[in-house]
This record gives C-alpha cells, sequence and structure tokens, in this order.
C-alpha cells in the first residue's frame, strides 16, 4: 500500500495542523471572491478549537480546507505533516477516511440505513473485515451512549441522539481531528449542552476537535476561540474558563424528556 | 470497499425504492422475456415448419417415366422407357438409402354411395403409402400385402370424400362404386389440409395400385414411382442409387440420357426453413427494442437517483469515498436492477413460451443461446446505461454535494 505509507505521519511535535499564508479565491464568472486572505495557524494534538464568525466571514471555506473537501488556492496546509495541497481527489478522499470525522449541523446521516451501519460506513472505504467494521461501529455507539440504540433508523431517532450516531461515525476510525461544523444548529438547548458534553468528554480523552458555530455559547465549552472576519483571523485566543456541559445541564430546567421523544 | 460489500450495499439502497426499482426492472423484465418468447416461438415455428414439410415428404423422390421434356425424341423403344412393377421393386430390394416405396397410379371419375355422388381422383399406391406420406388412418384400416397382389376392390377415403359421400354416417364396411367397380370402404384418412398449392389433399380415394391398374385405368404401367430416403440426409444418395439402378434395367447407354425423372422436395424444404429463420431475426430483433428502451429506463431512473441521492453522496465521499467507489456503487446498483431483471425476465420468458405453446398449441424452444444472449445483452445494458449516471455521481465535487437540498 503505497497510499499508507505516504499518509504515515513523520514527528510533528506534537502540532496536528500547520497553516501557512492560506488563501482561497472563488472565481463567480469574471468576479473574484476571495474567501480567504491569508490564515496562519497551528493547532497542537488534543486541543478544542472553536472557529468563530458572521456567515460570509470565510469560517465554512476554512473547515471546507480544513476537511480536505477542498484545496486551497494559495498557501500551504500541512496536517500531521502531509502536505494535503500536493494530493489528488483520491488521496483526499483517503485523508477524509482515515484522518477526519466530520459532524454536520444537518447530521447527514443515510436514511433508511441504522445507526450501526451508519457508523459503519467509513469502515466500507477502508480495508476492515466486516466483523472489526460490526465491532468498531458499536464500540463507537456506546462512547455516544448510543449502544442500546444500534438498530434504530434515523427517523426513529431524536436529533441529539442522530448527532450522537454522527459524532460515533466521525469517530469510529479513531480520526486524528473531529471537524464539527455547526453541530448544535439543529438542536434545542439542552441537547445542544448534551453534545457539547460528548465533545468535551471526548476532548478529555484526547482527541482534537475543531468547532464551527456562530453561537457565542456554543463556543464557550471550547478551550481556543478563533474568530473569523472577512476571510481574516480577527482574534485567536485562550479560553481561559471554558464551561462544563455536565455542570451548565444541572442548571438548567427540565423542560421535556427529550430523550424518548422522536423528531 | 470490498465487492461483497458494494453489492450487499446496492441492494440494500434498491430495496429502499422497492417500488421504484421494480418498475424499471419492469422494462428489462419485460425485454427479457419478450426476447426469450420470441426466439422460442421462432425456434417453435422453424421446427414446425420442418415438421409439416417432413410431412409433405421432404426425404420423398417421386421418379416419374419417361424424360418428359424429350417430347420427340424419346430414345428407348416401347416399355422400356416407363416404370414397371418390376422396376419398384428392384429399387427397394437394392437401393440401400430408400425406406418405403410405394408404387403409383391413378384413374378418375365419379363415385357414386346410395344416392349420393361425388367426382375425385383415384389413387392407386402400395402398403407403405402412408408411411411415406406420413398420414394416418382416422379409422379403420389401409389394405394389405394380400390386397394389392389380389387386386382387392378396397379403398380408404379421404376425410373430403367421405363427408360428401356419407355425411355423418360411418363409411367404413360400405360400398362405393367407382366407375362401375364396386369398392368396399375399409377405412378413412386423418385431414390434411390443402397443400402448398392450395388442392384439397383429402378430396382422394385410395386403392392397391394393382387394383387400379387392373380395374379401373387399364394402363399397365406406373404412372409413378414414390419413395421416401431412410433419412433426409440420404436424400442424394438414394437419387444416385435410383438412377443408376433404373440407368441399368432400362439400358440406358451412358451418352443418352434418363428415361425417367426423379423429383425432390429439398428446395422447398431449404425455402421454408429460410422464411422461418427470416421470422425468427424479426421476432428477435422488435424484442431487443423493448430490451433497449428497458435499458433507457435503467438510465433514467439511475440519473434520477443520483440526483436525488447528491446529499447521500456528498456524505460518503466526505467520510473517505473516492469517485471510484461511487462509480462502482451506482453501476453495481445499475447492473443489479438489470441483472435482477434479466434474471427474473428469463424466468417469465421460459414461463410464458410453455404458456404459450400449451394454450396455443405451438411449439416452442429454449435454447441455451437464447437464454445466454439475453442474460448477455442485460448485463451489457447495465453497464452501458449506468455508467454515464454513475460517472456523473462520481464527478460530483464532495462540498456541492453536501450542501444538495
Amino acid at each position: 500500500m503505497i497510499r499508507d505509507t505516504a499518509l504515515s505521519s513523520p514527528r510533528t511535535n506534537g502540532t496536528l495542523i500547520r497553516i501557512e499564508h492560506l488563501t482561497k479565491v472563488y472565481k463567480l464568472g469574471e468576479i473574484d471572491v476571495h474567501a480567504l486572505r491569508g490564515i496562519s495557524i497551528n493547532v497542537s494534538k488534543g486541543e478544542f478549537v472553536a472557529i468563530m464568525g458572521a456567515s460570509g466571514s470565510g469560517k465554512s471555506t476554512f473547515m471546507n480546507i480544513l476537511g480536505c473537501l477542498d484545496i486551497p488556492t494559495k498557501g500551504s496546509y500541512i496536517l500531521e505533516g502531509i502536505d494535503v495541497g500536493k494530493l489528488s481527489r483520491d488521496e483526499l478522499a483517503m485523508i477524509r477516511n482515515k484522518k477526519i470525522g466530520f459532524v454536520f449541523q444537518g447530521f447527514n446521516l443515510l436514511s433508511r440505513t441504522s445507526a450501526l451501519e451508519n457508523v459503519e460506513l467509513p469502515l466500507f472505504y477502508g480495508a476492515t473485515s466486516t466483523k472489526v467494521r460490526k465491532e468498531k461501529a458499536i464500540e463507537a455507539l456506546e462512547k455516544v451512549g448510543l449502544g442500546d440504540r444500534i438498530h434504530h433508523y434515523p427517523n426513529q431517532l431524536s436529533g441529539g441522539q442522530q448527532q450522537r450516531v454522527a459524532i460515533a461515525r466521525s469517530l469510529v476510525n479513531n480520526p486524528s481531528i473531529v471537524l464539527a461544523d455547526e453541530p448544535t444548529g439543529n438542536l434545542d438547548s439542552r441537547t445542544s449542552v448534551e453534545v457539547m458534553g460528548i465533545f468535551q468528554e471526548l476532548n478529555n480523552n484526547g482527541i482534537t476537535i475543531i468547532l464551527i458555530t456562530h453561537e457565542p455559547d456554543i463556543a464557550d465549552f471550547a478551550k481556543r476561540h478563533i474568530v473569523f472576519r472577512d476571510g481574516k483571523i480577527r482574534a485567536d485566543k485562550v479560553n481561559d474558563r471554558p464551561k462544563t456541559a455536565s455542570e451548565v445541564i444541572k442548571s438548567m430546567p427540565v423542560i421535556d424528556d427529550e430523550e424518548d421523544e422522536v423528531e | 470497499m470490498k465487492m461483497l460489500n458494494i453489492v450487499l450495499s446496492a441492494l440494500r439502497a434498491l430495496q429502499r425504492n422497492k417500488m421504484r426499482s421494480f418498475l424499471t426492472m419492469l422494462g428489462i423484465i419485460i425485454g427479457v422475456a419478450a426476447v426469450i418468447a420470441m426466439l422460442a416461438i421462432g425456434q417453435g415455428a422453424e421446427y414446425s415448419v420442418k415438421e409439416q414439410i417432413a410431412s409433405l415428404g421432404t426425404n420423398v423422390l417421386m421418379i416419374f417415366p419417361g424424360a418428359q421434356q424429350q417430347a420427340g425424341v424419346r430414345s428407348g423403344a416401347g416399355s422400356a422407357t416407363t416404370l414397371t412393377e418390376d422396376d419398384a421393386s428392384a429399387i427397394i430390394r437394392e437401393c440401400s438409402a430408400v425406406q418405403y416405396i410405394s408404387p403409383g397410379a391413378f384413374s378418375g371419375g365419379q363415385i357414386i354411395a346410395g344416392n349420393l355422388n361425388w367426382s375425385t381422383s383415384i389413387q392407386g399406391t402400395g402398403i407403405d403409402y402412408l408411411e411415406i406420406r406420413q398420414w394416418p388412418i382416422e379409422y379403420g384400416d389401409f389394405f394389405t400385402e394380400q390386397d394389392v397382389k389380389a387386386a382387392a376392390k378396397v379403398c380408404i377415403l379421404g376425410r373430403t370424400v367421405a363427408d360428401n359421400l356419407f355425411l355423418d354416417a360411418s363409411p367404413v364396411d360400405q360400398t362405393i362404386r367407382i366407375r362401375n367397380v364396386p369398392f368396399k370402404v375399409i377405412g378413412v384418412l386423418t385431414k390434411k389440409g390443402q397443400n402448398a398449392m392450395g388442392q384439397d389433399q383429402d378430396d382422394v380415394i385410395l386403392a392397391p395400385y394393382t387394383t387400379v391398374i387392373r380395374r379401373l385405368s387399364h394402363f399397365p404401367n406406373l404412372r409413378y414411382i414414390l419413395v421416401s430416403a431412410t433419412s433426409l440426409k440420404e436424400i442424394s444418395t438414394a437419387q444416385t442409387q435410383i438412377s443408376e439402378l433404373l440407368r441399368m434395367r432400362h439400358k440406358i447407354q451412358s451418352y443418352e440420357a434418363d428415361d425417367f425423372t426423379i423429383r425432390n422436395q429439398t428446395d422447398l424444404a431449404s425455402t421454408a426453413t429460410e422464411t422461418t429463420q427470416v421470422l425468427t431475426i424479426l421476432l428477435a430483433s422488435i424484442a431487443s427494442i423493448s430490451l433497449l428502451v428497458g435499458g433507457i429506463g435503467i438510465m433514467n431512473i439511475m440519473l434520477v437517483s443520483v440526483t436525488e441521492r447528491t446529499r447521500e453522496i456528498g456524505i460518503r465521499m466526505s467520510i473517505g469515498a473516492r469517485a471510484k467507489d461511487i462509480l462502482t456503487q451506482f453501476l453495481i446498483e445499475a447492473l443489479v436492477l438489470s441483472l435482477l431483471g434479466g434474471i427474473t425476465g428469463i424466468i417469465l420468458g421460459v414461463v410464458g413460451s410453455t404458456i404459450i405453446s400449451s394454450i396455443a398449441k405451438w411449439p416452442t424452444f429454449i435454447t441455451a443461446f437464447s437464454i445466454i444472449l439475453s442474460f448477455g445483452f442485460s448485463i451489457a445494458i447495465g453497464i452501458f446505461f449506468g455508467f454515464y449516471p454513475a460517472r456523473k455521481a462520481a464527478m460530483l465535487n464532495p462540498i456541492d454535494a453536501l450542501r444538495y437540498e
């Protein structure tokens, strides 16, 4: 497997992501749209970063590049020592499969496909045996507290549960980073906090999480805030006192037994 | 992604849209079933035409006396130019490729039975005539060797004659008068219908040729000899053997022309076979068009499916599916559709042809060739019409696909 050796990581001294002078220009007909105008950041292993900004600030473009769904126009993006800008379409797919776990706002689960099969999906694209695949998927679902609902279909699960399936799916391949794009955008406030609790727990276990959000409340759970505006980084600061989800939950009034409610 | 997994997930994807998958497959099912049934019917037609021609007697030779085209230039004199009973017995004795022989004589006239009468021809034949013509007796008996030797006044009626002279009554054991000679009716032939020329073959009376010669026509020699070869392939051998034998018996010198003519019906047989083959090809090509239309149906549905599942494609790409994986997935889905359709179509075609042959009493033949052909055709259609939609899916930009609403 040549590709595996190509993806094997040189020593990076704890630096997971190194981004330098990153720009992205879209061509909309005759007009050039500058979505990113020179971004440079480093993210180390084990960080919990919230990327914030209004719509049009370039955070979604940045997220796409981070997630290897898109490639930069200029500048370099080095993920675990691999220069992503030089990879082919298929190699990018391999990186997405092995090193990145996605969690989306709209959950993006395959409908009419059980939770277990949804979580197994990333393993389909690697060389995993059926048995190992199932074990890993169940393990991931147990991690997010859905061990008893592995055979449920997305339409039988609440929004919060669906997002947990999505988180399990993002974890199943032991990725280097979990990229969460507005993961709480479709959830009520209590469920949002619960989902953030899961992220915090994962982060405590050493998983690097990059969260994209425009809600300051949600960003407060992260350890580092990066604020985008007009394609540039406006602020990059450490959150000294991140909120803890378990504590926030205690202070919230119980409205409904959301877990059993099917959306 | 392993092949088995892809096939399984393709099956699952099709299962999610059962109705649509079924309707899509229906195109292929009908197409394949039509091809199979049409080929089966065509081949059945070919067979039954062959059968009918064989019953006309494709392995039959007719030997006529005299070189008919050389009216004024007869070579031999007197009886040497005509066929005799001895010629007939020599042929059956010495020609190995000859299976049956029937010396022929004929007469005609008004037949009277009770108060009814009818005009028809009387064929004098040998005892193997019915074997050669493959013409069974409906009821009663045929005459025997004994009747031939004794020139017995017995006869067998064709269906038309029996209907006209006896209406609904049984003619067997009744007496009819042929040119005032009384004949005992001993049997009735089955209905044979018209021949290729449109003549009613059932409008005939059969009697021993000896009887016809001695009691009716008083023409001493044979009008013709009917011979059947041991098989269709042996026709030309039989023809050569008979020709050599007759030349020798008639003492014809090598420079002299035959004083007899041998005719066969192989031309008719091959023309008819060709005709039915053309018919088979025609039927199969019409059926193939429906298969093609079925293929377009698959392409259509796969295109709809790609558009509808753009988001799914985006999700799959975001979690690591390569363009190749997506291409394979959709191609396999199209292939599974067309294969399932193909197999169902084959089963339906086989069952359909069986039903057709039992209801329409029409022989149908399902050959391995037609099954392999339609199976291969449906695979080819799956790949051909599945490729474009699959490629379209694989070429999607993951970001656009993910954002697709």
